[in-house]
């Protein structure tokens, strides 16, 4: 049996939220705070609108040496809080995490770049930044240029350089990097599909030479081609692991039932709104559930409600949709149809008709929910579920658009004069 | 924190052969890992020539910069104190006598500016690589000495112009440098992470800076501050710093040995409370920042 490379136990990490959404305060809140703290006490009200949530919870894992282990799960589910915890960058709650050999760890491409520096004096400067010696980048340094394929462009500021030769140049300084262990969070998004074959090439190489990787991604076809195992984390703690297929079909399992899940109440949830969302599910033009929808086919999507009172008024609704990368592909809500809504009872669904259809390319999208009533901060639900659209043939060509292309379908038609 | 802590397992690790780290809650306000540091040395240089050389590049006028400052703020300080409210220079032509002390004057308020932002100024950095995070307030303190290098220059240059003779005294320049820097580090670690949780901190800074030169003998000679404040006087470490200046470069007289040690102790006490308040606030930098 080979040897550990990476054991965790029982690791935990929570985060604070505070009633809004800013993380920093200022200090006259601070001192606002606790000047109001006695106060509050004698009236009994509970110290502050803090809220804590787990971001990670009683994960156990165990990695051997040379293994190229996967993470899936929905974004928010917590995978990148693990890399992060694993990466150093953050402390646990609780629990601990025994980590064999040097970290390196390629969070996000190019963190450090400076616009202003040339090729040549970012590769150093980035090499630094990801714990490498000067003495390494030197001898690395052909190789790293030679892999980015930016010979030419070396003593250009990178402020100039395409968004392709910018990640390659990144993943290149990373992927130099010969640490014991490689955490990789979604960085093989960005970039065109053949440069992400030649990165998912070298991190098996990396494989082959005994280190292990732990690679977060959303892209199942990646992960069934690097990892033999994968882990599978929702809310926080490990849903399934064990060999990739098993994690795979586990993953898609949830994603169909997604839209049909009910919000977990307390998850996420801000603000003091009277009001929140319960769940999320898609109907199609004749009003029968779907799992998914076609690029532009007319549908509805359903938001069910509940609410403390059962006369509410001022009451607005929206939904957000993000591609998975996080990016918002565009956002409907209530304020921009030019609706208020007047409640008569506490519990009901809102319908958010689409007569033209989501015109966006067929991928797995996200969903976020959004609902309160005057005055207060709504009820939000980052990632509430996912939304499945799926291949139609929208240009009725047989052509649709990949990821490097965008997101939005639109009926065009080129005129030449 | 609740939950169970850190059990001691990890059988199958703990005699394989390299190094285990384990990443566990944070306890204890101490424990600066200075090996850690050390091992990071080549990020701490490159960071700091990162900030030079973008500094001169985006710049117009580079590093002429590094000379208009103090010789602009020269001649102002020369007409409205030399000039108009006579104030006393120990005999020293005012121009040249107040240029001595605006040097390290500048460089310690430009390194405590630059280090007092730096860690918001990371964020991206901060939130996306593990590197001690001590590094990024150090190597903000650094870019200074280039301008001061150049300002320097024009210093040695007043010298001949004015005849003051250049002295042995000189060697001990670069330990109130020193001093200079390590002033402005202990106040920046305090700032750049009172900073993460309060972006009160940049509001402060200008005004601190302003209100801390008027309370240094720069337009001034602390020879015109009485007696019996003195000693309160005294605690400021940069008033050492530019004593210590005018004493290396121009050969002012008067007893420096007092002033210098009460310095050193006030930015001793400053840089360890600093690292200690650092050291506790680390961990969260991530996090709120």
């Amino acid at each position: 049996m080979s040897e550990i490379a990476i054991r965790v136990e029982h690791l935990g990490k929570r985060y604070r939220i505070g009633g809004q959404q800013a993380r920093y305060r200022t200090l006259r809140e601070s001192l606002v705070a606790a000047a109001r703290a006695p106060w509050d006490q004698l009236r009994g009200v509970r110290p502050g609108k803090e809220r804590y949530i787990w971001a990670l919870r009683n994960v156990s894992l165990e990695v051997q040496q040379g293994d190229v282990v996967g993470i899936i799960g929905r974004n928010g589910a917590g995978k990148s809080t693990l890399l992060k915890i694993l990466s150093r960058i953050t402390k646990p709650t609780e629990g601990y995490a025994d980590l064999v050999g040097r970290v390196g760890s390629l969070l996000e491409v190019g963190t450090g770049f400076h616009p202003e520096l040339t090729g040549r004096e970012n590769i150093y400067l980035n090499g630094a930044i990801l714990g490498m010696k000067r003495g390494e980048i030197e001898r690395k340094f052909d190789e790293i240029v030679s892999f980015a394929e930016i010979e030419q462009f070396l003593d250009t500021p990178v402020k100039h350089y395409s968004s392709g030769m910018y990640v390659r140049l990144a993943f290149s300084v990373a992927a130099h990097l010969e640490p014991a262990i490689l955490l990789v969070d979604e960085v093989l998004a960005v970039g065109d599909s053949a440069f992400q074959k030649k990165c998912l090439g070298k991190m098996q190489d990396v494989a082959r030479l005994g280190r292990t990787v732990l690679f977060v991604t959303h892209n199942m076809a990646a992960v069934e081609n690097l990892c033999p195992e994968s882990i599978l984390i929702e809310r926080g703690s490990i849903a399934a692991s064990g060999r990739t297929e098993t994690v795979v079909a586990a993953y898609n399992a949830q994603i169909n039932k997604g839209l049909e899940a009910s919000v977990d109440q307390d998850l996420d949830w801000v603000g003091d709104s009277e009001i929140r969302c319960v769940g999320v599910r898609l109907l199609d033009a004749e009003r029968n559930p779907m799992s998914y929808l076609g690029s532009g086919q007319p549908g509805f999507i359903v938001l069910d409600f509940e609410a403390k009172k059962d006369d509410l008024v001022g009451v607005g609704v929206a939904v957000g949709i993000d591609t998975l990368n996080g990016t918002r592909v565009l956002t409907l809500w209530s304020e921009f149809s030019g609706q208020v809504f007047r409640l008569s009872a506490p519990r009901g669904s809102f319908l958010c008709a689409l007569p033209e259809g989501l015109r966006l390319r067929p991928d797995i999208y996200l969903l976020s929910t959004y609902i309160g009533n005057q005055y207060r901060s709504p009820h939000v639900v980052i990632n509430a579920a996912h939304l499945d659209i799926r291949e139609v043939d929208f240009y009725g060509t047989g052509r649709l658009p990949d990821r490097s292309q965008g997101s939005l379908l639109v009926p065009h038609e080129w005129i030449l004069r | 924190m609740t939950g169970s802590g850190p059990v001691a397992t990890a059988k199958s690790i703990a005699r394989s052969g390299p190094s285990v780290f384990r990443v566990e809650p944070s306890r204890g306000w101490f424990g600066f890992n200075f090996r850690e540091l050390w091992e990071y040395r080549d990020l701490l240089f490159f960071l700091t020539w990162r900030d030079i050389k973008v500094r001169y590049r985006q710049t117009a006028l580079g590093a002429a910069w590094a000379v208009l400052q103090p010789l602009l703020t020269m001649v102002v300080f020369s007409v409205v104190f030399g000039q108009l409210a006579k104030l006393p220079s120990e005999g020293f032509p005012y121009p040249i006598f107040t240029y001595t002390a605006l040097l390290p004057w500048q460089l310690f308020a430009f390194a405590l500016t630059e280090s007092s932002t730096s860690l918001v100024g990371s964020q991206n950095l901060i939130s996306k690589v593990y590197f001690p995070r001590l590094i990024v307030p150090i190597a903000a303190t650094l870019p200074g000495l280039v301008d001061f290098a150049i300002a320097f220059v024009v210093l040695v240059g007043m010298m001949l112009f004015y005849r003051v003779p250049l002295t042995i005294r000189v060697l001990v320049l670069p330990l109130f440098l020193l001093l200079a820097l390590a002033s402005a580090l202990a106040v920046g670690l305090w700032l750049s992470a009172l900073n993460v949780e309060y972006r009160d901190v940049r509001y402060v800074v200008p005004f601190l800076t302003q209100f801390w030169m008027y309370a240094t003998p720069i337009a001034y000679s602390a020879t015109i501050i009485p007696e019996k404040w003195r000693v309160l006087y005294g605690l400021n470490p940069i008033t050492g710093v530019v004593e210590g200046f005018r004493w290396a470069m121009l050969g002012t007289t008067g007893e420096l040995g007092g002033q210098v040690w009460v310095s050193s102790a006030m930015v001793l006490l400053m840089l360890v409370s600093g690292l200690i308040y650092f050291r506790r606030m680390e961990d969260t930098f991530a996090d709120v920042i």
